[in-house]
């Protein structure tokens, strides 16, 4: 197996989520795209750890995992929370923190 | 330690005797004053009585002194000291009294006039209101006066200096209800200040040259001062002396100043204060001896004033105000003859005390007058008052043959005189200064006769007028306060000057503090300049005559006048030439220096401020609120940070 393949996987992924957040106004759509890249970016976590052998980046895709998890939990409930007063989902609607 | 006093008593002897005492001369007034001031109305019935008894009291007092002085042989010249006022390291500025042959003159005809001038202010201000009020005044002013000329240094002499100007504004501003009264008092205050600048500054480079400011060390010292520095203190004396002598180009305070009560004008701005800037020049003859520059401009400011204040007093109709121009020009001569060095300090003192004497007396009978008309000044609307005061009439007559230098009265000895004396310098400055001085006593002779005729002589043009406040013209006699006082200023108007002037009576007793009279003998000689000048007095007498004693005289002032009179009529443009001269450029000045603040400094500050505001009003701009611009611009920085790094990493 090559690394290469796993490595430009990872890029697309990223590459996809990041092109997600900036293009996408549904917030739900914006959050997935997020976990996209974290999971883009765990996926060359662990193929590095298997270049190099060791464990390290195996164990730190599942500490983005966990924080991933809670990040979830903690993003949602905002979303909810903004759904519920302005019954919108859309990203570009809650500009009021602005200048 | 060494007692400070002590050093200057080496040269002047202590006082002892009937001198111990003369701190009274100025405390009677000063006590009268305070007691007046703070006594307020309980004081109303009693008031003018102390304010009278004080001032005669240092009078009786100042005479004693007088004649234990004459009593003494040599230098007749001792020094009070009282305390040491400012004990400041190298500045150390004693308060004592110096007690000389000019001191005592001064001392008599302050208190001496002043008396007089004080009890014929209990009839002329018996209808004001405030008259305790105005006897604190002058008792204020009698005290401010005394100081300065009895102080014995400069230092207590601009004490003094600063005194008599303050009383002089509070008196001129006396009728303050009348806006011309209260601008009058402000523009003989501010114009007092450009002169006591001019003092000040004088009596600062005394000090840093010679430091100390006591008159004995400084007269002793004269010599240490470079000759730059010896001109410059004369001329910055000089200026102080024009301030408060109404001398050219600051003399456009003293006929405005005429705005206050009568017996204000003749003992303040007649007889006294305004003969302060002759007393000061007098005083510092040492140092005037010492520069003849300095001496030459005194002489043409004297002579430019007396004949610029000749000139005006024609054009004027305001009685009080012809005076007033007239004493420009007296103290012009004074002015002249202290300029020309020891031939003329005990003459400029002598023509001082008889002016005293007649101008007081002519100011009283102005005040008469006024007093009997309404408090009408204008003398178009005059004319034979002569029968209806007859006391005024002769008294004021004797005042005006005085001045003009009638045969054997005051002013023939006192002003001839100096213009003898103005004619003995050698060579062009004997024909300009007494030419100028010759053709001032026409003209003093024209106007003077101007006056005798529209006011007391000729037809009665009251008759048919009302007053402003629409009473009829009831002219009568003044009371006994008020004739005895002139009667007693006409004397001395007739004898004073003979008194003074046999044998040098005045200029003996003085040379202890001037020096000893000389005598040089210049283009003219003095039985010519006698006769020339007689014979211009009596020129312009004729011409005065001529205008206006042989036909009536309209109550309108004439309109269609020559080009010479309208000049005078506008002071010859004395108020005008201060403005352009000094009020305008510094105006300008004060403009462009807030232009300079609003624009240029607090166009920086301000500037910087609204620069730092406006650019960061833009960059605000930059959150907009959008998540994904946020986003975008995470993204842009995390790849541009990854490209440095790889650039760093690879190149």
């Amino acid at each position: 197996m090559t690394p290469t393949y796993y490595l430009l996987l990872s890029a697309l992924l990223f590459s996809l989520g990041a092109v997600g957040v900036l293009v996408r106004r549904n917030a739900i759509v914006v959050f997935m795209c997020i976990e996209l890249m974290l999971n883009a970016v765990n996926l060359s976590l662990v193929t590095f750890a298997r270049i190099n052998g060791g464990l390290g980046g195996q164990v730190m895709a599942f500490f983005v995992m966990v924080v991933a998890a809670a990040e979830v939990v903690v993003g949602l409930t905002i979303i909810m929370a903004i759904f519920k007063t302005r019954r919108s989902a859309s990203v570009d609607d809650s500009n009021l923190l602005k200048y | 330690m060494l007692d400070p006093a002590s050093g200057s008593s080496d040269a002047v002897a202590a006082v002892s005797g009937v001198g111990s005492l003369a701190w009274l001369l100025l405390a009677l007034p000063a006590f009268g004053a305070t007691v007046l001031l703070l006594g307020g109305r309980r004081t109303d019935k009693w008031g003018h009585l102390l304010g009278c008894a004080t001032v005669i009291a240092s009078f009786a007092y100042g005479v004693a002194l007088f004649f234990d002085t004459i009593g003494q042989t040599g230098e007749r010249t001792s020094e009070l000291h009282l305390f040491d006022w400012v004990p400041v390291n190298a500045l150390n500025v004693e308060f004592g009294l110096r007690l000389d042959p000019l001191s005592l003159t001064f001392v008599l005809l302050i208190t001496g006039v002043g008396s007089l001038i004080h009890i014929y202010s209990i009839g002329y201000m018996a209808h004001e209101a405030g008259r305790r009020k105005f006897f604190a005044y002058l008792n204020l002013f009698v005290a401010a006066m005394l100081l300065l000329v009895l102080g014995n240094g400069f230092v207590t002499l601009y004490f003094g200096w600063e005194g008599v100007g303050l009383a002089s504004y509070l008196l001129i501003g006396w009728y303050q209800h009348k806006p011309e009264a209260a601008s009058a008092a402000k523009k003989a205050f501010l114009m007092n200040r450009v002169g006591d600048l001019g003092l000040a500054i004088g009596i600062f480079i005394l000090f840093k040259e010679l430091g100390t400011t006591q008159y004995t060390e400084v007269f002793a010292r004269v010599g240490e001062l470079s000759a730059a520095e010896v001109t410059a203190v004369t001329l910055l004396l000089l200026l102080g002396a024009c301030g408060k002598s109404g001398q050219f180009p600051l003399q456009a305070w003293l006929p405005d100043a005429m705005a206050g009560p009568t017996p204000v004008s003749a003992l303040i701005h007649a007889a006294t204060m305004v003969t302060a800037g002759v007393y000061l020049i007098a005083r510092a003859n040492p140092i005037y001896n010492a520069s003849a520059d300095g001496r030459l401009v005194v002489m043409i400011i004297g002579a430019v004033t007396l004949i610029i204040g000749c000139i005006i007093g024609c054009a004027y109709d305001d009685f009080k105000k012809v005076l007033a121009y007239s004493t420009v020009s007296q103290i012009g001569y004074m002015i002249l003859a202290v300029g020309l060095g020891p031939v003329g300090y005990a003459l400029g003192i002598m023509h001082l005390l008889t002016h005293g004497f007649f101008k007081a007396g002519l100011f009283l009978g102005a005040g008469s007058v006024m007093h009997g008309m309404n408090d009408e000044g204008n003398i178009r609307r005059m004319g034979g008052l002569w029968r209806k005061m007859p006391i005024t009439f002769v008294t004021w007559t004797l005042g005006y043959l005085a001045l003009i230098g009638f045969p054997f009265l005051s002013g023939y000895f006192s002003k001839d005189a100096i213009i003898a004396a103005a004619f003995s310098e050698p060579g062009w400055r004997g024909w300009v200064f007494g030419g100028a001085a010759a053709l001032g006593a026409a003209i003093t002779a024209f106007y003077m006769t101007r006056l005798l005729f529209l006011v007391f002589l000729g037809k009665p043009r009251w008759e048919d007028l009302k007053s402003e406040d629409g009473r009829e013209y009831h002219p009568h006699e003044s009371g006994l306060t008020m004739t005895v006082p002139m009667i007693l200023l006409a004397v001395g108007s007739v004898g004073a000057g003979a008194f003074l002037s046999s044998g040098n009576t005045l200029a003996n007793w003085l040379s202890p503090s001037l020096g000893a009279l000389q005598e040089q003998h210049g283009v003219l000689d003095h039985t010519v300049v006698n006769f020339l000048v007689l014979g211009l007095s009596a020129l312009g007498v004729l011409v005065a005559w001529l205008f206006f004693g042989r036909r009536p005289q309209p109550v309108e002032r004439p309109q269609r006048v020559s080009f010479v009179v309208r000049a005078a009529r506008n002071d010859l443009y004395g108020n005008a030439l201060n403005e352009a001269l000094f009020a305008r450029p510094g105006t300008w000045l004060t403009r462009a220096l807030v232009f300079v603040d609003n624009k240029g400094v607090d166009g920086l500050v301000n500037g910087s401020a609204a620069l730092l505001g406006g650019s960061s009003g833009r960059l605000r701009r930059l959150q907009t609120g959008f998540v994904r611009s946020y986003a975008l611009s995470m993204l842009l920085g995390a790849i541009f940070v990854l490209g440095a790094l790889l650039m760093v990493r690879f190149s």
